[in-house]
């Protein structure tokens, strides 16, 4: 697998926490945690919001790469469909 | 001047405001706010009018709220609110204060954290997690949670906080370093020979008396007073209904008069005792108690008051709040004689602090 531009669609709660984000946007990122790297450049503390200080993807976040649940170290191909989604939660 | 009050409260559901004029009789209720988010704990800076909110989503973990302009807007940040990596993260903001500037934060699991940029971003203040009693340490039913910042008026190096269940801990460095401070308040859960250990104490709420070097606590076993930086704490329960409760609040003048809502106890349900609600008031630092309950309900209160639920505010008389695990406020604007409901079927209700501003520039 090689890194490339990657097909990426947030949350729409992340929306809500930081509203000059993108939902759909294309990143550069050879895996998982890299991405999640990218997207806290652009939009300073998403990165925390995704990932807790494990480091891990944060228990009721998912993030599906090409439609399969991934973790920090999942690689990502050029052209990968990433979606970032908040599981189930709450009461 | 004219001035304003506002009752924040932080609940499972976000953050609500009620306000009203400085008649304290009218209350107009606004929110919810912070997206929702449970938030344990929401506070205000008389000098400038913020309000903080700190709390954790299930989704995004914790984060520290900030609001300028009384609720309407807000911005969040969780920049350096963070432990190193390979320890347990942080679930949740538990715990405000704020002294001059500086914004203290305390977290679950059991941390302290600092901000001297108004919410912007924070430092972790790591000398307990260094200190030797730390690998002990065990959670309360809440969790390993930093409930109560006390930093003391005059000498902001010295602090105490509370922690569940590990006790109270005071640093006279700021935070670089601390020590135990539990003599004399007892664990009830533990062998009938260990019951006064040095640490692991279910210190369920921490105050300082206005004024006064005095701390108070209430405490899972008991409630107590200590005059000595909490060296050595004084029970003074005697009086009292049941040893068991959660929050504590003094007099914003008098150090002798302090407020506790004990519940009928840990294993009973913890609720109102005989269902039938009062809030417990001391003039004479806990020698003697009375029960405050006229306009407050006296039949079928099965609810609690969590332990950052009760609040007074400055004004003269002292305003008296509380906020209910069934979502009612209820205040009282005469030091807690009479009381009246002032907001209702909001959700469970964690916290309720208050923040009286001049109507004309916004701070105090």
């Amino acid at each position: 697998m090689t890194s490339g531009a990657l097909d990426v669609r947030l949350a729409p709660l992340l929306m809500r926490l930081f509203p000059d984000a993108q939902p759909r946007l294309t990143a550069q990122a050879a895996t998982v945690g890299q991405l999640i790297d990218e997207l806290d450049a652009r939009w300073p503390g998403m990165g925390d919001c995704i990932r807790d200080s494990s480091p891990a993807v944060r228990r009721h976040v998912s993030i599906f790469v090409d439609g399969h649940r991934a973790r920090l170290d999942t690689r990502l191909a050029a052209g990968t469909d990433v979606y970032i989604l908040t599981a189930i939660s709450g009461g | 001047m004219a001035k304003t009050v506002l009752v924040l409260l932080g609940t499972k559901k976000g953050v609500f405001i009620l306000e009203s004029d400085e008649s304290r009789r009218s209350w107009a209720l606004s929110g919810p706010f912070c997206e929702t988010w449970p938030i344990q704990h929401a506070i205000g800076d008389p000098a400038t009018g913020a309000i903080y909110a700190g709390g954790g989503s299930e989704w995004f973990g914790p984060a520290v709220w900030k609001s300028l302009d009384r609720g309407r807007t807000w911005t969040h940040s969780r920049a350096g609110l963070t432990y190193e990596s390979g320890v347990a993260p942080i679930k949740t903001v538990w715990s405000l204060a704020l002294h001059d500037r500086s914004l203290y934060v305390g977290v679950e699991p059991a941390g302290l954290f600092r901000s001297e940029d108004a919410g912007a971003t924070f430092e972790h203040l790591d000398g307990l997690q260094k200190n030797p009693t730390r690998p002990e340490w065990s959670p309360g039913g809440a969790g390993l949670i930093l409930h109560s910042i006390v930093v003391d008026r005059a000498d902001a190096r010295q602090i105490w906080v509370g922690i569940s269940a590990a006790g109270v801990f005071h640093s006279a460095d700021g935070g670089a370093s601390w020590e135990p401070r539990n003599s004399g308040t007892r664990c009830d859960f533990l062998p009938e020979d260990q019951r006064y250990p040095v640490f692991g104490q279910c210190v369920h709420s921490l105050v300082q008396a206005p004024g006064s070097p005095r701390l108070y606590q209430q405490n899972h076993c008991g409630m107590y007073r200590s005059d000595d930086g909490g060296r050595v704490w004084e029970s003074i329960e005697a009086g009292l209904p049941s040893s068991f409760g959660f929050p504590a609040a003094t007099h914003p003048r008098d150090p002798d008069m302090l407020y506790l809502v004990p519940l009928n106890g840990d294993s009973k349900g913890r609720y109102m005792p005989d269902a039938q609600t009062a809030v417990w008031r001391t003039r004479s630092g806990g020698e003697s108690w009375q029960a405050m309950r006229e306009g407050l309900p006296q039949d079928g209160a099965f609810f609690g008051v969590l332990r950052q639920a009760l609040a007074t505010d400055s004004l003269d008389k002292a305003g008296v709040y509380f906020g209910t695990s069934s979502g009612s406020v209820f205040a009282s604007r005469d030091e807690g004689e009479t009381w009246s409901c002032i907001a209702q079927h909001l959700p469970v209700i964690s916290s309720v602090e208050t923040l009286v501003l001049d109507e004309a520039t916004g701070a105090s």
